[in-house]
């Protein structure tokens, strides 16, 4: 279970997150949703040991993570799919799935996720030898998945899956998301597609310029008559 | 015919010298985005441990070398620790700053301890003081040897960079430090580790131009320095096979100049080089722009 209690962000002289508090539950889906600049990618971030806090503290099963750092953090447990995918461009596909194995030393469990990552994303497979960077926007988010699946993670951050993808891609890296998460990985999600996050989610909280506005479970919120004006175009 | 031959292997000599200090430029710039002007000095300091060994502690070549590279190594992690990691988030311009002032006072320190005047390497003996004729070209032992070490150190550095993990670590933060630290890789200790590499083979450099040349002086890393940073822009900053080329290249260019030309010409041909690459081919011979996809 990972409790973000109260954290505040400052970037300089802006106070980007006050006051954060948010739950995530073992084997929810959660999702973050707000508009852009609110606040989302700063908590992901936070959490993940990338920024640091001013105040506030962050537990993981308990345990304090506010200052610990993002290496630490990786191997506690949580791994990060940042916005834009961010995958090493000149490196191959393998080389980048490999460096999400980057602090494990089990060979043989690493073959066997490496497989399994394969198995899920077979287009991967086929192009294990190509750079990342000559990849597709949705091959490459594929590939940014795999690589965070690589840590074995507990829980999974996503930033931004279905930026700048077609439609039907979006459906499908949405279906893979349910997907990872049945087979036993938390998700934590944060989005602009706020519909398509909301149907997926067990819980939500909306984030509106560095704060907790409101939160309930996926579907009371798509109920919900603000967020419908506010984040789902009607 | 013979004499074209016999200037390129000069130049292959010197040109390896250029590679391996280059190979420290471009290794630091690709992590950390940084012209590292200490760099050069590093390579002087190498020298300076030759001569100290050979001269002082009576040691031969080898274990000489071994000494050089260890401590320049330790040197070079140093100056990285000490003036560069405080000012991690500082502007580029800041660090760019401290990296000269921290090469004026390796310098002048220098001076201050070893005197400013110049200091020659012992005559070699043995097997390196050989050298053979083939046709009338004369190859030295020296040479051989100043091109099989070079060799064998790109031969273990690209093996570093490409299969060991502390090289797939060092490519990862070079392309991407916030990604790099997602995947759980410590980047202040690969950046650490960037710095050892290049000081190493800056090391190398050193001691290998003391026993080729003869002489050194504690400025002696200001021109070469420079030379192997238009190399490393030559051939494409960041990347290492460019630095390799690029080094050989200027290394065979200016021997040319010096010996068909005049040897008064051969730094600017050099630089004007430079100038030309910047103007048609910004990022260097081996250099790409990569687009992302969105």
């Amino acid at each position: 279970m990972l409790e973000i209690k109260n954290i505040d962000v400052h970037f300089g002289m802006i106070h980007a997150l006050k006051g954060v508090s948010f739950t995530v539950n073992d084997g929810d889906i959660v999702t973050l949703i707000g508009a852009n600049g609110a606040g989302k990618k700063t908590t992901l971030r936070t959490v993940s040991g990338l920024k640091k806090p001013t105040n506030g503290e962050i537990l993981l099963d308990g345990k304090n993570i506010t200052h610990t750092s993002a290496q630490d953090i990786v191997r506690m447990g949580i791994s990060h799919v940042p916005e834009g995918r961010r995958v090493f461009p000149t490196m191959t596909v393998l080389e980048n799935l490999e460096l999400g194995a980057f602090l494990r030393r089990d060979k043989d469990g690493i073959a066997r996720d490496l497989k399994m990552v394969f198995e899920r994303f077979p287009i991967l497979a086929d192009r294990r030898k190509q750079a990342a960077g000559t990849l597709s926007g949705g091959e490459q988010q594929m590939l940014a998945i795999g690589r965070a699946l690589m840590s074995r993670p507990k829980i999974l951050f996503l930033d931004e899956p279905s930026m700048g993808l077609a439609p039907l891609l979006v459906q499908e890296i949405f279906n893979i998301i349910k997907d990872i998460n049945s087979s036993g990985t938390t998700i934590l999600l944060v989005e602009q597609n706020a519909s398509m996050a909301l149907q997926i989610a067990d819980y939500a909280y909306v984030i509106e310029t560095g704060s907790i506005v409101l939160s309930g479970t996926g579907a009371e919120l798509m109920q919900s008559e603000d967020i419908k004006k506010a984040y789902l175009g009607g | 015919m013979e004499q074209l031959l016999q200037q390129i292997i000069n130049g292959i000599s010197l040109g390896s010298i250029y590679a391996l200090i280059a190979l420290g430029y471009t290794m630091v710039y690709g992590i950390i985005k940084l012209i590292n002007f200490a760099h050069s000095d590093v390579y002087m300091l190498g020298a300076y441990i030759g001569y100290f060994c050979m001269t002082k502690l009576n040691l031969g070549f080898l274990p000489s070398l071994v000494i050089a590279m260890i401590l320049c190594t330790i040197v070079g992690v140093t100056i990285e620790k000490v003036a560069y990691k405080p000012l991690r988030n500082s502007t580029r311009i800041a660090v760019l700053i401290t990296a000269i002032g921290v090469s004026l006072f390796i310098e002048y320190v220098t001076m201050a301890i070893a005197g400013a005047n110049v200091r020659s390497y012992p005559p070699m003996t043995g097997l390196m003081a050989e050298s053979f004729n083939i046709g009338s070209i004369n190859i030295t032992m020296q040479q051989l040897i100043t091109l099989g070490i070079t060799i064998l150190l790109m031969v273990l550095l690209q093996f570093i960079v490409k299969k060991t993990r502390i090289g797939k670590a060092m490519r990862a933060v070079s392309l991407d430090q916030d990604a790099a630290m997602l995947m759980g890789i410590n980047v202040n200790s690969t950046i650490s580790f960037t710095f050892a590499l290049g000081s190493a083979l800056a090391g190398a450099a050193g001691i290998m131009v003391g026993v080729y040349y003869n002489s050194i002086n504690p400025l002696m890393g200001m021109l070469p320095g420079l030379k192997a940073f238009v190399a490393a822009v030559f051939g494409g900053i960041g990347i290492i096979p460019g630095a390799m080329i690029g080094g050989y290249f200027i290394g065979i260019i200016e021997v040319l100049v010096s010996g068909y030309g005049n040897s008064m010409y051969r730094d600017g041909v050099v630089f004007a080089i430079l100038i030309l690459v910047l103007i048609i081919k910004p990022t260097g011979l081996l250099g790409k722009n990569i687009r992302e996809k969105v």
